[in-house]
């Protein structure tokens, strides 16, 4: 038990899960299935976009992927465009977004290497291209996504929504690539120290690389879900995942100055972050004031997580 | 050759970049080189260039601040309808939001917590008080503040003096006075300046404070040139404020800042929205543009410094 306790992704869930509890318990218990389904849901997009962040911010102080909401936006448009509402290029329209994720992330680190700029930097001015190639490829269209995929989006199995189903099977897999291969040690080392890292024969351009297409592909594979559940891409559509992702992998534990990640946290803190703006609705509160409460929710769990002793 | 000194070099590029967009404008359209042609391109810089300066204060001591363009909105939710309605009560609020501002610095130094994510989660707070207190874009501007931003000095454009007048008082505070050394130190090495006896707590909350006055300055003069506000008229302030910082030579660590660098890269921040619609360049590609003059400015930035690396080695 004293084990559990300590880990460090324990607190978002006990959060999230104080949260839950207040909110059915405010409803009687009558919502507890359409909020368990709504949270899951929609923390499963932030959940997705918030792993290639945690891989990123891991690697050390100033890593960030500013870059995320833009490459969503592209790549659901792209995709969606790419199979015409046809459910035979279904896979096509798979390929595309992830090879734009690809790139994407190719670039980015182009520009982080070449041009020696801070990555917040660097993704900030590809996210400016990114978005203006959307938009001149988008047109005003929303194009509608292939039947399947639709259906697959907004259903689920066995009460579990498809995409919540999705984005745990991704987190397995970032699981084992973190904790049991060799990539996840190799990230960490270079957010603990990238010099003592180089000298240890970590192969430290290469990791980084890796990792930025990592997060530039989860991002682009997360806009194509989100699109997909919501009958389009919108050239917004990405917007609020720029704070979302950076916020489920802090309250998630993983280290802000990097060098430290874990993948349980993200789900806690994705789950957290849409119990706290649900359970203000219920309350019937006005959008200003779900804000500031957010906010202050944020910041507090922040401060009392912080409560650890020093290193 | 003394005067080349790498500060100085370090301002050169921006310095550059400026000159020859504004050149290229004055190309594009003669009748921008004008009185009132200056006015109108470079008006909207002031709040721009004071939401860099304050962002530059919390780079300095190796923060970040992802609330700037919540709380500039904020403030100028404040100045369009407390500081008309009741002044005293609408300084009041403002006063205090700078105090916030102090003791934000305060707790992420003494809990050591990551700026990154707490100014992420004040940006709600901000965010939430500025639509509680306007809910539909309204509110009017203070006549005096009015006045004071749309004032026509002889010779030189209003937004051509604001902008010296903030260059060169914070350069003063930064760079001359004693205060100013003592807070890039904290950016510089924390370690040394709180074992040479002086209290970094006091440092960070000054340095935040700063950060406070400044951003309310931005919001107060944003208010004055669009006479009402809305709670999210300055939400892309956030990512220009990091980018005038950077583009103007400031570095993320070590308390390198330079605050006439940071106004001139807001001002060619400004510009480069004009210079774009002056191209003619299609709507779609107007933000894509101008990742591509940061790009752009960066790589020059880039080439300089290895030329002096070079002729250093020698």
């Amino acid at each position: 038990m004293t084990n559990v306790l300590r880990k460090p992704w324990i607190w978002s869930f006990v959060a999230a899960f104080g949260v839950w509890l207040t909110t059915i318990l405010f409803t009687g218990g009558e919502s507890t299935v359409g909020v368990t389904q709504a949270a899951l849901t929609f923390a499963a997009f932030s959940v997705i976009v918030g792993l290639g962040q945690m891989f990123v911010i891991t690697l050390g102080p100033g890593n960030v992927d500013l870059s995320i909401p833009a490459t969503m936006t592209l790549a659901g448009t792209v995709a969606l465009k790419t199979m015409e509402t046809n459910d035979s290029l279904i896979v096509a329209g798979i390929l595309v977004a992830l090879a734009i994720g690809v790139c994407i992330g190719l670039v980015n680190f182009a520009l982080i290497k070449l041009l020696r700029i801070p990555p917040i930097i660097a993704t900030l001015s590809s996210s400016f291209l990114i978005q203006s190639t959307a938009i001149w490829y988008n047109r005003g269209l929303r194009i509608k996504p292939p039947a399947t995929l639709t259906q697959f989006a907004i259903g689920s199995t066995a009460g579990i929504p498809n995409v919540a189903i999705v984005a745990l099977l991704i987190s397995m897999g970032m699981w084992i690539l973190l904790e049991k291969g060799i990539f996840g040690r190799r990230v960490a080392a270079i957010g603990q120290n990238m010099w003592a890292a180089r000298l240890a024969g970590v192969p430290v351009d290469g990791t980084r690389l890796a990792t930025y297409v990592l997060c530039a592909t989860l991002a682009s594979l997360a806009g194509l879900v989100l699109s997909c559940f919501s009958g389009g891409a919108a050239l917004n559509m990405g917007a609020e995942y720029l704070l979302t992702s950076i916020a489920v992998v802090v309250i998630g534990g993983t280290a802000v100055a990097g060098g430290f990640a874990n993948v349980p946290g993200i789900w806690g803190g994705a789950l957290f972050l849409f119990l706290v703006v649900s359970m203000l609705n219920t309350y019937g509160a006005s959008a200003g004031l779900r804000m500031l409460l957010t906010g202050v929710i944020i910041i507090a769990v922040i401060i009392a997580a912080s409560r650890k002793p020093a290193r | 050759m003394n005067w080349f000194t790498p500060d100085r070099l370090r301002l050169l590029v921006p310095a550059l970049s400026l000159l020859v967009l504004l050149g290229a404008i004055f190309y594009l359209q003669p009748r921008a080189m004008s009185y009132v042609g200056l006015n109108l391109l470079l008006n909207l810089a002031v709040p721009i260039a004071l939401a860099t300066i304050a962002q530059m204060f919390i780079m300095m001591v190796n923060d970040l601040d992802l609330s700037m363009g919540t709380f500039v909105s904020f403030v100028a939710c404040v100045t369009a309808t407390f500081l008309q309605t009741t002044p005293w009560l609408g300084l009041l609020i403002l006063a205090l939001s700078i105090l916030a501002y102090a003791v934000l610095g305060i707790v992420i130094h003494l809990r050591n917590l990551p700026s990154i994510v707490v100014t992420l989660g004040m940006s709600f707070v901000w965010g939430g008080l500025a639509v509680l207190m306007l809910p539909t874009p309204g509110g009017t501007a203070p006549d005096w503040i009015r006045w004071l931003m749309t004032s026509k000095p002889p010779f030189v454009p209003m937004a051509i003096v604001a902008s010296l007048l903030i260059a060169a008082l914070t350069h003063w505070l930064v760079i001359r006075s004693a205060l100013g050394v003592l807070l890039r130190g904290v950016g510089g090495n924390e370690r040394s300046v709180q074992r040479a006896g002086w209290s970094v707590v006091r440092a960070k909350a000054l340095a935040y404070g700063f950060a406070g006055l400044f951003a309310v300055l931005a919001g107060m003069s944003l208010v004055g040139l669009t006479t009402s506000a809305d709670a999210n008229i300055a939400l892309r302030y956030t990512l220009l404020s990091i980018a005038g910082v950077i583009l103007g030579g400031g570095e993320f660590v070590g308390g390198r800042v330079s605050p006439i660098g940071a106004v001139i890269g807001a001002l060619t921040l400004t510009l480069a929205a004009s210079f774009l619609s002056f191209l003619r360049i299609s709507p779609d590609w107007q933000i894509g543009a101008q990742g591509g003059i940061l790009i752009l400015v960066l790589a020059l930035r880039l080439l300089l410094n290895q030329q002096q690396e070079r002729t250093r080695g020698q």
